[in-house]
């Protein structure tokens, strides 16, 4: 079972285990973690699970799809190029250790 | 998800050798006014009788377990929207309307059409209404104070959204009355057969006239939803004959469903004043606090899907081209997934409530009802002292949508 570690604004880490072929949301929300808040629940209109992906792991995700591609242009805190929604992060043996930055605000 | 409340296809070895277990026959009516008046105990009834249930009245099957209402909702698939999402098979009766090219169809049609609807609602278009609509929130809710007291439906649940949602749309100033009673016919028209839907579909006639009118491009204002639409009709991803379909599916869903969001979120308010307090305390709460409003008051009671095929429900086969009802107002208050499912809480993590439904088919105008409930619920968050109900409570019966005919209330300033 895969871990990924997020870390809020204010820098403190909180791990939570994620189920392979889930997404990364799923987990965060499994754990009832704050920051993540997944308003459409993964079905992909929210933009509300907004992460940024620790750059030495970004190399290991899929690349961002069309339609998360728009959403991300409408996340609440700045878009930036490590910027992704965790709803569309699948969780793999590979991504065990994951790093994912919290934004500000999700809405 | 368990593999219990999952449904799966059924093959010749799917119940491992053991009988298919009897589906619970039950005689509620859910489209009755007894049930609308006080639909929880039979929403209990529904979900302790088993996974799935046959209701007896109107020959469908129904879910009402949150595992199997979530279930159904992501295999569309095997539940289809294609036949219609009310009671009426299309295959078998001709629609009253010609079907919807999203709410009622499925892929590959749904996700060509369903891109450019959430296009023309996307989170970033969102940002950009987002001053205006809470400006003209905040302007609600001082005139309202001004009045002290007054009717919250028709005062406010009713007047914010068409303050700001037909104008978003690009509408036309006149004919702007007949929103409301299309809006009401559309949700009334996916029950069964009954005195609601009978009657109204006898008076549509002149509410449909002007749908028909008003979603056509030339009556759009240039820059709203309904402009955006049809702009899609030039890049070639929609025809220009779907266009105003489209625009059409933003004037069915995109307004009553909001006035009974916010109606039952201020319902909810005047109701647990320790959370109106929660709110006042805190006012980024707003927006959490209309999210639970929805999981708790469910302003979109129920959908239909279809079977494509014979499928297992909880342990039960139920066969193809069958309707099944879900019921997400019973699946948002399932103990099984809810602590203290009848409790309003305002800090309640509620992602994952079906108000909006789930999957490829949930609410394309969500972000749109949360952006006005957001602006509604902090404005009285920020100005607002105590919500008193000062009159009787009545109910509006409709087959689809719960909420209330009137709410009389009296607000004291902060």
């Amino acid at each position: 079972m895969p871990t990924i570690h997020f870390v809020h604004p204010d820098n403190r880490s909180e791990s939570v285990d994620a189920d392979i072929g889930n997404g990364a949301m799923r987990a965060a929300l499994a754990h009832g973690l704050d920051g993540i808040l997944a308003e459409c629940g993964g079905s992909a209109v929210c933009a509300t699970c907004h992460v940024y992906v620790d750059e030495a792991w970004l190399a290991k995700l899929k690349p961002v799809g069309a339609d998360e591609d728009e959403l991300l242009d409408g996340t609440a805190s700045e878009r930036l190029p490590n910027g992704r929604l965790s709803c569309q992060i699948e969780m793999t043996s590979e991504l065990d250790g994951l790093v994912l930055r919290l934004p500000e605000r999700q809405t | 998800m368990s593999a219990m409340g999952s449904p799966q296809a059924t093959g010749s070895n799917s119940s491992g050798g053991r009988p298919p277990a009897a589906i619970p026959h039950l005689a509620i009516d859910p489209f009755s006014i007894a049930f609308f008046d006080d639909p929880f105990p039979a929403h209990q009834a529904l979900r302790d009788a088993g996974p799935v249930v046959y209701l007896e009245t109107w020959n469908v099957y129904g879910v009402a377990r949150y595992a199997e209402v979530h279930a159904v909702l992501n295999d569309p698939a095997t539940f289809c929207s294609g036949r219609g999402v009310g009671l009426s098979d299309f295959a078998k009766e001709t629609p009253w309307r010609p079907p919807s090219l999203i709410l009622e169809a499925d892929p590959p049609a749904h996700t060509r059409t369903r891109a450019v609807l959430s296009k023309v609602l996307s989170p970033t278009v969102m940002k950009q209404l987002r001053q205006h609509f809470t400006a003209v929130a905040d302007a609600t809710i001082d005139g309202l104070l001004a009045r002290g007291s007054f009717d919250a439906v028709v005062e406010l649940a009713e007047a914010y959204p068409l303050s700001v949602f037909p104008d978003a749309l690009g509408l036309r100033p006149e004919g702007r009355q007949h929103l409301l009673p299309y809006a009401g016919l559309v949700f009334n028209a996916f029950g069964p057969p009954n005195e609601l839907r009978q009657s109204a579909i006898a008076r549509s006639a002149p509410h449909q006239a002007y749908i028909a009118e008003q979603c056509q491009r030339e009556n759009l204002a240039a820059g709203g939803f309904g402009a955006c639409i049809h702009a899609f009709a030039d890049t070639g991803d929609i025809t220009d004959k779907e266009a105003p379909l489209l625009v059409r599916s933003l004037l069915s869903a995109g307004l009553d469903t909001t006035v009974y969001g916010i109606g039952a979120a201020v319902y909810c308010l005047a109701r647990y004043p320790d959370q109106l307090a929660r709110l006042r305390a805190d006012p980024t709460l707003a927006r959490n606090a209309f999210e639970e409003a929805i999981r708790l008051e469910s302003p979109v009671q129920t959908f239909f899907r279809t079977t494509t095929r014979a499928v297992d429900i909880g342990g039960s086969e139920v066969g193809e081209g069958e309707k099944v009802l879900m019921f997400l107002g019973a699946a948002n208050r399932d103990p099984r997934r809810w602590a203290e499912p009848d409790s309003y809480d305002i800090t309640r993590k509620t992602s994952g409530h079906v108000g909006f439904g789930s999957g490829i088919h949930m609410c394309v105008g969500q972000l749109v009802a949360r952006l006005e409930g957001e602006a509604v619920l902090s404005a009285i968050a920020r100005k607002v002292a105590s919500i008193a109900i000062s009159g009787p409570v009545t109910r509006r019966y409709n087959n689809t949508l719960r909420g209330l005919e009137t709410l009389p209330i009296t607000l004291t300033a902060a």
